[in-house]
């Protein structure tokens, strides 16, 4: 992929978990009791064997090569196994199978501030991060009054970190791992912690550490980012490569594929799981919600969608006698709960509506060029008046990506739609200037 | 950055077989291991209130009570030297081990992030607990040439062999809690045991009273116990053997933390691949 010489090298990587391992840890007395179970295990052997179930595959089969100065980007749903590889690539965790060489210095980023401890000072964690991070004392030493200056807190440099307040905790732990200066970067999701001005910050500081030639490797749920940053993109899913190449090919296809396809249908437990308030005057329900599901134009379940394109919202329910008005609402919330959109199935219909006893299903569209760069919690709420309601918040993350118009790209707003613009000259003594129109 | 000087590479593969131990690695890491050990001690003075006294106050209140219920009540011998000194130059090094004990097993388990989030030498954690445990010992050592002098008792020429007995009191120490801490990080009632294991191996090892209780055709294999070598090793050194002996009980219990030292690190290794995924 780059005329560079070749830093890192992924041959055929796997990495196996039990499910057994995902648990925190055992008791002694599980083990004992594991022990007890084993000759009744023995006699109730399945063909199948218990082996085949109890596995997962979080990395399966994955391979690149990566030259050197380039920035490539990791994206894939929860689960794909981004951060999986990112553990492999640091040595935090052993693959099962396969071969990485990496030829200079790594540093991964997974998580600011480790190793930051509330007893000591601002300064002395400076130290211990830094070292815990990989850097040397006397590059410490060296680079220590940017480290502060950077964070913003010289004045508390001697106050245990246990009076900083969550925010001064964040700045001082990102200042020093700002500072690292590896030949190899790998980064993991430290820009979705902090506020909007700390992650502007981050970024502004990870645009500086690509513009320098380094090496990184950028995971993130933040497309955007990906897009800003990285030249090269890695598709992840289920533990498998599905694409490799440059980052908008790789974004068109995770969107494009429906990332997060489970996801966008919502039923049974899953939608039991997700009721916020139920209300039940009188005796027994009048209705009852079986499903909902976010579709794509084509009726396919998705939750990414780009901006020019149709947002569907399907509620399957049954009416199980027969109700005198009913009507179901719709609501997308930011993420903190702030309503951004709401319509209703009676928006348009002059008196109650009244449903008999059956199998419904309701359908909104949600027109295409309306949002920006948005992640959106659908909420439906579904009220049989004046008797029942019932509510379900966070039904499906929806995850928009403005798509631009013509050549604008900036898209970090909840609306973001394409409106019509006049640019005239107003004032007298410009009035000889030619007016500009843009439709 | 100067790529080329220091162009280093990693091989990541599937471990295989029991572990060895990549002795470049950890010189390459050693100033994380100072920084890890700065911190402990740092942490462990600032937390109390009364700090460096509590180092003091707890071997002499335990030297105080075995003299009291050992020395007089039970009329125990002391090979000539007073029970009191006697009891304290051995409360020393076990204090450090029992500490060990406490604080690296949970080492791993209590250092998540460090196991988790970067790369650090997981041999590492328990090594820091054990060796920031020897500040304490440096501050009681003090005490206990003061108690000396105190007694007018002049040590003899072996004292100049006293750092090899720290090494190998040090050495005991990582022995035992490589197994534990790799062990608490798979099954968590290991750190619910430590305590009554220490309890139970206080009084298994001569600290308490001197090996001259135990019959002469028996006091060699006292050895088998690691911490009954270093004890011994600790009282020869400060105080002379009057009993005899003491030379094949070390060497008996150097062999056995030998075995617990190697077994150790190639369980630890084995396990530590695991780690990030188990804590």
């Amino acid at each position: 992929m780059s005329s560079e010489p070749t830093v890192v090298s992924v041959e055929g990587l796997r990495k196996r978990y039990r499910l057994g391992q995902l648990e925190p840890y055992r008791a002694l007395r599980d083990v004992l009791a594991g022990a007890l179970a084993a000759p009744a295990r023995l006699l109730r052997r399945d063909a199948s064997g218990p082996q085949a179930r109890e596995v997962v595959w979080a990395l399966d089969g994955v391979s690149f090569e990566l030259g050197q100065g380039e920035v490539l980007g990791l994206i894939g749903a929860n689960g794909a196994g981004k951060s999986t590889l990112l553990k492999v690539l640091s040595r935090i965790t052993a693959p099962t199978e396969g071969r990485v060489v990496i030829r200079g210095r790594v540093g991964s980023l997974l998580e600011v501030g480790t190793g930051f401890h509330p007893e000591l000072t601002g300064r002395e964690n400076i130290y211990l991060n830094g070292a815990i991070l990989g850097m040397r004392k006397t590059e410490i030493d060296r680079r220590f009054d940017e480290i502060v200056e950077f964070s913003g807190i010289a004045r508390f440099l001697d106050t245990p970190v246990k009076r900083f307040s969550s925010g001064m905790q964040v700045r001082l732990a990102f200042s020093v791992a700002a500072h690292l200066e590896p030949e190899i970067l790998l980064v993991d999701e430290v820009l979705a912690v902090g506020d909007a001005e700390f992650q502007r910050k981050c970024l502004g500081k990870m645009h500086d550490v690509t513009r320098q030639g380094r090496t990184v490797i950028f995971v993130s749920h933040n497309l955007a980012a990906v897009r800003s940053l990285c030249s090269r993109a890695l598709l992840l899913d289920k533990g498998r490569l599905l694409f490799d190449g440059d980052t908008d090919g790789a974004i068109e296809r995770y969107l494009g594929r429906g990332g997060g396809r489970e996801a966008a249908v919502v039923e049974g437990e899953r939608l039991e799981e997700r009721v916020a308030k139920r209300r039940l005057y009188g005796s027994e329900p009048l209705f009852r919600c079986t499903r909902i599901a976010v579709l794509d134009e084509e009726g396919l379940p998705t939750s990414s969608f780009r901006s020019d394109e149709e947002i569907r919202v399907a509620v399957d329910y049954t009416v199980l006698r027969r109700v005198p008005s009913f009507r179901i609402l719709v609501t997308l919330t930011d993420g903190n709960q702030v309503p951004v959109l709401r319509t209703e199935t009676i928006d348009e219909v002059e008196g109650p509506v009244t449903l008999d006893p059956g199998s419904y299903r309701s359908e909104v569209v949600i027109p295409r060029g309306l949002f920006g760069d948005a992640q959106l919690d659908l909420n439906v709420s579904l009220i049989a008046e004046v008797n029942q309601v019932i509510d379900y918040a966070g039904v499906v993350m929806l995850d928009v990506h403005f798509a631009g118009h013509g050549s604008n790209t900036r898209g970090k707003a909840y609306l973001r739609p394409q409106l019509p613009w006049q640019t005239r000259a107003a004032a007298p003594s410009a009035a000889d200037q030619p007016g500009v129109e843009r439709a | 950055m100067a790529a080329a000087a220091e162009s280093r590479v990693t091989v990541i593969q599937p471990p295989r077989g029991w572990g060895s131990i990549n002795l470049r690695e950890l010189w390459e890491f050693r100033e994380i291991l100072y920084f890890l050990v700065w911190r402990d001690v740092k942490i462990r003075y600032k937390q109390t209130a009364i700090g460096a006294a509590w180092v003091l106050l707890q071997p002499l209140l335990t030297a105080t009570i075995f003299t009291v219920v050992f020395g007089r009540f039970a009329g125990l011998p002391s090979g000539g030297v007073p029970y009191a000194v006697m009891v304290y130059a051995g409360l020393l090094p076990w204090f450090v081990f029992a500490n060990a004990l406490t604080f690296s097993t949970r080492s791993i388990v209590e250092n998540q992030a460090l196991v988790t989030k970067v790369y650090v030498p997981r041999l590492f954690l328990p090594l820091v607990a054990v060796l920031a445990g020897l500040v304490d010992f440096l501050i009681g050592g003090v005490f206990l040439v003061g108690l000396m002098a105190w007694y007018g008792i002049v040590p003899p020429l072996q004292a100049l062999t006293l750092p090899l007995f720290v090494l190998f009191l040090v050495v005991t120490a990582v022995a035992v809690t490589l197994w534990l801490s790799a062990l608490n990080v798979r099954y968590r009632d290991v750190q619910y045991t430590v305590p009554f294991l220490t309890q139970a191996w206080l009084f298994a090892t001569p600290v308490a009273y001197s090996a001259l209780v135990f019959p002469e055709s028996v006091r060699t294999w006292i050895g088998l116990n690691p911490m009954a070598g270093v004890v011994q090793g600790f009282r020869w050194a400060l105080l002379g053997d009057e009993a005899g002996g003491v030379g094949a009980q070390v060497l008996l219990s150097a062999a056995i933390v030998l075995v617990l030292l190697v077994g150790g690190i190639a369980y630890f290794r084995r396990v530590e691949r695991s780690f990030a995924d188990v804590v």
